[in-house]
């Protein structure tokens, strides 16, 4: 059977247990539904005088603040998916697996299916409570598409490079740990909450190489009915940031196999 | 055919423990073979190694005519892994654990359901079948287990420590399945265990593992019967002589050797022909004014053939061996 056919039988039946797993987990489940809501009551409150300045060019701040928890939300979900992983070394079932043929893309695949599944359906919710709350995007149903599309992308970038390193670190303390310490400063390191003109300097600087600012970046041009085109730069960049997280993945991967 | 075959086999871990010093062995199709060794002997490694989850060092392997290495899909394809411990996923239940199983080793989907079905209804999981494994017990985790490792109807199925942890119901009836297994399926098994009685009832031929070699092998029978002479154990009313008894005993021709277990306080003696033995045993005993307390005569068992191959017991080696094996497979 060829490389591509198991790839293409083994996924099915992967992702499903991936999402059987997240229906399951009750808290797991109503956090990943509550979170995105609370975020975006409580910073649209906190922060709502930030929008009256007038480098906020949208209508309100939470028409700002929504493309960006967007891309919070995705960020933090999916970081958190090497965790799967870590859980499933530690029963058994990693290993269990690799002693079938299963395709061995399909097996970290999966997870990376599964987290853009839970991040879009996130920033859907996201969405949908910012429309609930008066937010309408002058970008439309294009505006709701890149916004996914944002959420999507760094999903699986951030759900592909926590796989690789909890296969590296095969500890949940460390990856724990680690994750936490590398994904705030990333939301902080962004022109997520305020405008980049807003940003010291330095800061303003560093966010221009920040995969989180990248997805804000393109998912608020969306948002505001700019074009995709005025930030293919940031989609790209984006595209290929994803790509090398999931090579890295497999290589993490591939170490992992030869481990013994 | 050979189902196993094992040639020089060795492997040694990053951080330096030699797991197997160079081990060979063959199963027959359609046997059943067991590995038998305390625990840090290698077993579980030559296991790994045998399921493609880990490299050898040195040294072949073929598993049902495809070598371990170069064939590893091959492989892959026409075994079944029953690890150590359970690996069932406990978020779902024990129907999508066959099924997902099944799926990835390539059953159709047709046959799938029939199948699981089938290996449910025997393994007696029918009732619990759509029940979330998490509120399994550990004998039924561990029916499951087996029932997902024949899932695809492998030509080898690999048991590691198939009972450990199981209470003597649920081990007993993991041996009824066992047995049963082999006999309704086209199966070679070969199992690792380093208890005695689940070798000497289940396997037609074992291995003896020890620090990573092989030390005896044979059928359970003549590997005993190669033992001359019995057992004999003593309990002295006196505790605290059970030392001097010894040198007594150690004295007279019967006896091959003696040796006394300073936790139980119990005196162990080889001795040539065990009926004969023993009275002359007590009466010597009760000579130098040492009064029996009690005497029980054993035939032996796998554990003196690997007492006598090694000098040592079970529990000796394993202490020696610390967590050895352990710490390789997770370097």
């Amino acid at each position: 059977m060829s490389r591509l056919l198991r790839f293409a039988r083994d996924l099915g039946p992967l992702y499903l247990r991936e999402v059987r797993y997240s229906l399951r987990i009750r808290a797991y489940l109503v956090m990943s539904i509550v979170q995105p809501i609370l975020w975006l009551i409580l910073f649209g409150q906190l922060f709502g005088a930030v929008g009256r300045l007038p480098e906020f060019e949208d209508a309100t701040y939470l028409a700002f603040l929504t493309p960006g928890l967007a891309v919070m939300t995705a960020s933090w979900s999916s970081a958190y998916a090497g965790m799967g992983v870590i859980r499933d070394l530690d029963r058994g079932i990693f290993d269990r697996l690799l002693a079938t043929p299963v395709s061995r893309t399909a097996l970290i695949g999966a997870r990376g299916l599964h987290s853009a599944t839970v991040v879009m359906l996130q920033a859907l919710i996201i969405l949908g409570t910012a429309f609930a709350l008066g937010v309408r995007p002058p970008g439309g149903l294009e505006g709701v598409a890149a916004v996914l599309a944002a959420a999507a992308l760094l999903g699986a970038a951030f759900g592909g490079a926590s796989t690789g390193l909890a296969l590296v670190v095969r500890k949940e303390e460390t990856m724990l740990a680690l994750t936490n310490f590398l994904v705030l400063p990333l939301l902080f390191l962004s022109s997520l909450l305020i405008t980049r003109e807003l940003m010291p300097e330095w800061m303003a600087r560093m966010a221009a190489f920040n995969p989180v600012d990248w997805a804000v970046t393109f998912g608020r041009a969306g948002f505001r009915g700019q074009g995709w085109s005025a930030y293919g730069t940031e989609l790209l960049l984006l595209a290929l940031f994803a790509a090398t997280c999931w090579i890295l993945a497999g290589r993490s991967f591939a170490r992992f196999r030869r481990r013994e | 055919m050979n189902a196993v075959e094992v040639r020089d086999l060795a492997k040694t871990y990053r951080n330096g423990v030699e797991a197997l010093r160079g081990i060979s062995f063959e199963a027959g199709s359609g046997s059943v073979f067991g590995l038998l060794g305390p625990n840090g002997a290698g077993k579980t490694t030559a296991v790994r190694i045998l399921c493609t989850l880990s490299s050898p060092t040195s040294g072949s392997a073929r598993v049902a005519g495809h070598d371990v290495v170069r064939e590893r899909r091959r492989v892959q394809e026409n075994i079944g892994y029953v690890a150590q411990g359970s690996t069932v996923d406990p978020e779902a239940t024990g129907r999508e654990n066959l099924m997902l199983q099944g799926r990835l080793q390539r059953v159709s989907r047709d046959a799938l359901d029939e199948r699981a079905d089938r290996l449910l209804a025997s393994f007696g999981l029918t009732e619990a079948a759509d029940r979330r494994v998490q509120g399994y017990s550990g004998g039924m985790k561990r029916k499951l287990d087996l029932a997902m490792g024949v899932v695809h109807g492998p030509r080898v199925l690999f048991l590691d420590e198939p009972t450990t942890g199981l209470d003597p119901e649920a081990r007993r009836s993991v041996w009824r399945e066992l047995t049963r297994l082999t006999r309704e399926e086209e199966l070679t098994v070969l199992l690792t265990t380093h208890y005695m009685e689940e070798a000497d009832l289940l396997s037609g031929r074992v291995a003896i593992l020890d620090a990573g070699r092989i030390v005896a092998r044979g059928s359970p029978d003549g590997l005993k019967s190669d033992i001359r002479g019995d057992r004999v154990t003593v309990e002295l009313e006196d505790e605290d002589r059970t030392e001097e008894a010894g040198t007594v005993l150690r004295g007279l021709d019967s006896v091959v050797d003696a040796a006394t277990d300073p936790e139980s306080g119990l005196l162990h003696a080889h001795v040539t022909h065990g009926a004969r033995a023993v009275p002359d045993l007590v009466a010597a005993l009760e000579r130098s004014g040492l009064t029996v307390a009690e005497v029980a005569l054993s035939r032996p068992t796998l554990e003196d053939v690997y007492l006598e191959a090694t000098g040592q017991t079970f529990e000796e080696a394993a202490e020696a061996a610390g967590d050895g094996e352990d710490a390789g497979v997770r370097a």
